[in-house]
């Protein structure tokens, strides 16, 4: 299944890749794979933004806005005015998706 | 019936009174913490916890306490896991670790599963330093891996994990299952191992959460549309509020059993990526069908415009709700969803809304 094309926020500069392969490993939607020791896009639409390929990234030659992707904690940050966050059980007010 | 009471005072506990530091900091290295041992085997209990979990907010306080556990008869080179202190996260680990000897360190993400932590930063690069400081993990092992759930990664820098207590980190398979393979497999994880699936089993499992909050949402506006159906010229009578307001329940009750459960379970089956499109085209079935099957709604314009302006809408509203639990959409993509279906939403409850009004004062002829 694929999500809408051409909004992710994902961007990489490969002339930055020191070629770790950590980007490769924690992607949880294949997005990178590895070519002739470089990291390469395989393609952006499959990006949820999660933010693990930039977090793992050590030469800062990804980025990405990661957040979640939940709706009523979108709408409520709207309002709010504060970041979306998934409370769930920690206490806080906001949403559990 | 006699009480004893017991001290449980050690001495030093007792130094620790009135000072900051943690009971952890006062132990010497050689009364490191102890590793309690756990079985692969699921009691009722946990098969019961696993379910209650699964429909409720039991979830919220199903916890394990943090620190470090062992499967098996671990040594100094076996591998060392992490996990999430959901107990149903922890569970999941357990159950396929049959026959292996391994170290589990549980990290404190206030009981939220892996992946969310990781999007909060509670299974994070800190919590996973100090959890390594505070097990004294390094005084078990004589090798310099550790093994993460690769659905931990938006939580952690492997970078700074190496640099900052030695350890390299691995990043394991998405499913416990795979970990056996895993092991056999010299470490190396495949594609399959990489991905997460999003069958339709996997959907279902979810659907009891998407609709347990929609229906708390279905108490009020079943109360709203009761007072207003009891709402006569004399005065407010219930005596028909119940059986006028039978279409209307029963459009809310098929709006949310579409929005959360059909869509979900029949998602890769309806036309179009938006969440909003599918739970409204979802929506628009679902009125169709209900329309079609019951006499409730004919001869009734208000009614079928009601039935058909707020019931995709709603549908559309709560499988938009859906995208914070599936596995391939990104925040981005929900905004810009938001952009156009919001608008949308609200001129439907307003125009919903209108119409109620309208139906009303036309059945009581004020005008």
């Amino acid at each position: 299944m694929k999500y809408l094309s051409n909004v992710s926020t994902l961007t990489y500069d490969e002339s930055l890749c020191t070629g770790c392969r950590y980007c490769s490993q924690v992607c949880p939607s294949g997005v990178f794979i590895m070519e002739s020791k470089k990291a390469v896009i395989t393609d952006k639409d499959l990006c949820i933004e999660c933010g693990a390929c930039q977090k793992n990234c050590d030469s800062n030659a990804i980025t990405v806005l990661a957040g979640v992707g939940c709706s009523s904690a979108l709408i409520q940050s709207f309002f709010t005015g504060e970041a979306p966050s998934c409370g769930c059980s920690d206490g806080s007010k906001s949403v559990c998706c | 019936m006699k009480f004893t009471v017991l001290n449980t005072t050690t001495p030093s506990q007792e130094l620790q009174t009135g000072t900051t530091r943690t009971k952890i900091d006062l132990q010497p290295w050689s009364q490191r913490p102890v590793a309690k041992s756990i079985s692969h085997i699921w009691t009722y209990r946990d098969y019961s916890g696993a379910f209650l979990s699964r429909i409720s907010s039991y979830r919220d306080k199903y916890r394990v306490e943090p620190g470090l556990y062992k499967i098996g008869d671990p040594d100094k080179e076996s591998d060392v896991l992490v996990s999430a202190n959901y107990k149903l996260s922890f569970d999941h680990l357990r159950r396929h670790l049959k026959n292996r000897n391994l170290w589990i360190i549980v990290l404190d993400t206030k009981g939220i599963n892996v992946w969310c932590a990781a999007g909060k930063g509670t299974f994070g690069t800190q919590e996973l330093i100090q959890k390594i400081n505070q097990t004294k993990i390094l005084t078990y092992i004589a090798h310099k891996r550790i093994i993460l759930p690769q659905l931990g990664g938006p939580g952690v820098n492997a970078h700074e994990v190496k640099l900052k207590t030695g350890l390299r980190v691995y990043y394991g398979p998405v499913y416990a299952k795979d970990i056996p393979e895993y092991f056999d497999n010299e470490r190396q994880t495949s594609k399959k191992m990489r991905s997460s699936s999003f069958k339709i089993l996997d959907r279902l499992v979810l659907t009891p959460m998407e609709i347990n909050p929609a229906m708390k949402y279905f108490v009020y506006y079943a109360f709203a549309i009761f007072i207003f159906m009891g709402l006569q010229r004399n005065g407010i009578i219930f005596k028909n509020a119940l059986y006028d307001g039978l279409p209307f329940y029963l459009a809310g009750i098929v709006a949310i059993f579409t929005g959360a459960f059909v869509t979900p379970l029949l998602l890769p089956f309806i036309p179009f990526r938006a969440f909003s499109v599918k739970g409204g085209m979802a929506g628009i079935m679902a009125t169709m069908i209900l329309y079609s099957t019951t006499n409730m709604f004919k001869n009734n314009i208000f009614l079928t415009l009601f039935l058909y302006t707020f019931l995709p809408m709603m549908s559309s509203f709560i499988a938009l709700q859906f995208t914070g639990s599936t596995t391939f959409t990104n925040p981005s993509g929900v905004k810009k969803e938001h952009k156009y279906a919001i608008p949308v939403y609200i001129t439907g409850v307003v125009g919903s809304i209108f119409l109620l009004i309208i139906q009303k004062v036309y059945l009581l002829g004020v005008l």
